[in-house]
């Protein structure tokens, strides 16, 4: 697979990801990521036949925790670093949801 | 106070130990440092003075039995672990004003150890870089030259050790974060195994390659700090239970019979001439005092780049996604709707580097695309760490430079990401296959910039590593080599 990067490609990432980019941010990334993504396609030449993925290098299982209730992070002090919070409703405010 | 040697933590240990310089002293001590060389070297995010002195002062009222084995020893953090109730930024705009309140275990650690938390360092945004280059506070800056990068992303971690500041620092090493800044800053920087150490309160860049680590002056140090970092922790799952030896214990251990596999084509190429000769010089030394020096291959080691950065970003745009101006940081003012402030808010708040991770990590996770890149890289990461597995059949330890370069100059790189990304040729192996490398001083180049090499070792045997490389460093001069900083050339 051959990676031409358009603008449209660079918009529609963008969006996925929650970016809103300028214009110019825009035509950067497009060559940026473009020539990245052409130096990355050379993955593609190596014979993968029957290889397995590697998504962890964990030695063993996960550890697990026993399923008890343990003290955690109190509310209060949880959200008093949001830039908005409602402290005395314990609620995290932010701007209008439906337009 | 003058000469009071902040440099080793067996020195300032010894200085402690002797009952005349209390620890209140060798706190004042390294924050003057700071203040004396933070506005040329740009190190420090944050100064934690008052929390610093108040520490070492209840330090001081405990009695001899009580103290840790880093009673009084003043440790620098890197801006990405979570510091209770000091502002913690991995150098992004997003996380301005952000105040955690809660202790990465590592912190945690090491205070219970004794250790004095002097300040934050300056790193690249998110830990995403090589060269410090991509924080919102500007770039740290090369003691050995201020001119030049000080490597990245554990860049201040590696200039507040290496200027003397303080005798360690925490770094952490996604693909090569801790092992090449402390390689261009002339110190020793340890990756430990993936699982080693606990990752809870570090601030995720990428789940699977992430670890923290020391930064140190010596070898000793390193293997001093990392008894007191590893082991199991309940708020990390993917913290190994594995045993944690005694490290120190390694360090007595000699090189007669340690067999030393060198990659020759895969570090063949690319590789500065005098980075060449400094680590031809150093498996040199090595075989004359008794190691065997045996020819390996590493056919997949030449994708290590690319699978990389497929793996990394991918990583990182799930990680990243939770940066959204809602539960802390920064949010952009006067947004009118709810998605029209999450997406200007990352705008604003994210540097160039981190939007075009995010970006890259989107694509190749994206339908139509994820077979081809993300997938096929996982596949090929597999085949970086079988070629590891058959090496280590035959050697203890891989010994490749650790940076291709010595430290390049300020902006030199920053034009072009994927020259900035072969930085990491000789890292980013060790973090795709979890295993432990350490990067240890051999040389100098002709305009006195530091060159380090690089040994790579099994799963879980830092041990070995540390013997390896405490007895070269025995046999050399290197360490006690010291920057004569400069204030840098105005330009």
């Amino acid at each position: 697979m051959s990676a031409t990067l358009t603008r449209e490609d660079v918009v529609r990432i963008a969006e996925l990801a929650h970016l809103e980019l300028t214009e110019d941010e825009i035509t950067l990334f497009t060559r940026q990521l473009g020539d990245i993504l052409h130096y990355a396609e050379q993955v593609q030449a190596v014979d993968t036949t029957g290889v397995p993925p590697t998504s962890h290098v964990l030695a063993g299982e996960p550890i697990e925790r026993t399923d008890a209730r343990v003290p955690c992070l109190d509310r209060d002090e949880a959200i008093v670093a949001a830039p908005d919070a409602a402290q005395e409703a314990g609620l995290f405010r932010v701007p209008q949801v439906i337009g | 106070m003058a000469s009071l040697d902040l440099t080793t933590i067996d020195g300032v240990r010894g200085a402690l130990a002797s009952g005349e310089v209390p620890a209140r002293e060798v706190c004042r001590a390294s924050l003057e440092s700071i203040e004396a060389q933070n506005s040329s070297l740009n190190a420090f995010n944050l100064v934690a003075t008052e929390q610093a002195l108040g520490r070492a002062e209840a330090l001081d009222r405990l009695a001899p039995s009580e103290r840790g084995p880093l009673h009084g020893v003043p440790i620098a953090i890197k801006d990405n672990m979570c510091t209770r109730g000091l502002a913690t930024t991995a150098s992004s705009r997003i996380l301005e004003g952000y105040l955690p309140p809660y202790d990465a275990t590592v912190v945690e650690r090491l205070e219970r150890a004794g250790a004095v938390v002097v300040g934050k360092t300056n790193c690249d945004e998110f830990a995403m870089g090589s060269s410090n280059e991509n924080s919102a506070f500007g770039p740290a800056r090369n003691p050995w030259d201020p001119t030049r990068t000080p490597g990245g992303s554990s860049g201040g971690s590696a200039v507040a050790v290496a200027a003397g500041i303080v005798p360690a620092a925490l770094g952490s090493d996604t693909g090569g974060s801790i092992r090449q800044p402390a390689s261009l800053c002339g110190i020793v920087g340890l990756k430990p195994t993936y699982g080693r150490v606990s990752r809870y309160g570090l601030l995720a860049f990428a789940s699977s390659l992430d670890q923290i680590g020391p930064l140190t002056r010596t070898v000793g140090d390193a293997a001093t700090l990392l008894s007191v970092l590893a082991g199991p922790d309940p708020r990390d799952a993917t913290a190994a239970r594995t045993a944690v030896p005694d490290y120190r214990a390694a360090l007595s251990g000699e090189l007669a019979g340690a067999r030393i596999g060198v990659p020759r084509a895969f570090v063949g190429e690319g590789v500065d001439t005098e980075v060449r000769a400094a680590f031809d010089a150093a498996l040199d030394l090595m075989a004359s005092s008794g190691a065997m020096l045996v020819d390996i291959d590493l056919p997949h080691a030449r994708y290590a780049i690319p699978v990389y950065y497929l793996v990394a970003t991918a990583e990182a745009s799930s990680n990243l996604a939770r940066y959204d101006g809602v539960r802390y940081g920064y949010r952009t003012p006067d947004a009118r709707t709810l998605e029209n402030m999450y997406f200007r808010t990352r705008d604003e708040g994210f540097g160039a580097e981190v939007k075009r991770r995010i970006m890259l990590g989107t694509y190749v996770l994206s339908a139509g695309y994820y077979d081809a890149f993300y997938l096929k890289a996982q596949q090929v990461r597999t085949l970086i760490r079988r070629d590891y597995e058959q090496a280590f059949a035959r050697v203890d330890v891989v010994a490749m430079p650790t940076s291709p370069t010595p430290a390049f100059r300020l902006g030199e790189k920053t034009d072009d990401p994927l020259q900035m990304y072969l930085a990491d040729v000789f890292t980013v192996s060790a973090n795709l296959s979890g295993l432990p490398a350490i990067s240890v001083p051999c040389g100098f180049s002709g305009g006195r910039l530091p060159i380090g090499f690089q040994l790579t070792g099994r799963a879980f045997d830092e041990s070995t590593l540390l013997r390896i490389a405490g007895a070269y460093e025995r046999r050399t001069e290197w360490t006690k080599e010291r920057a004569l900083v400069r204030p840098p050339s105005l330009a």
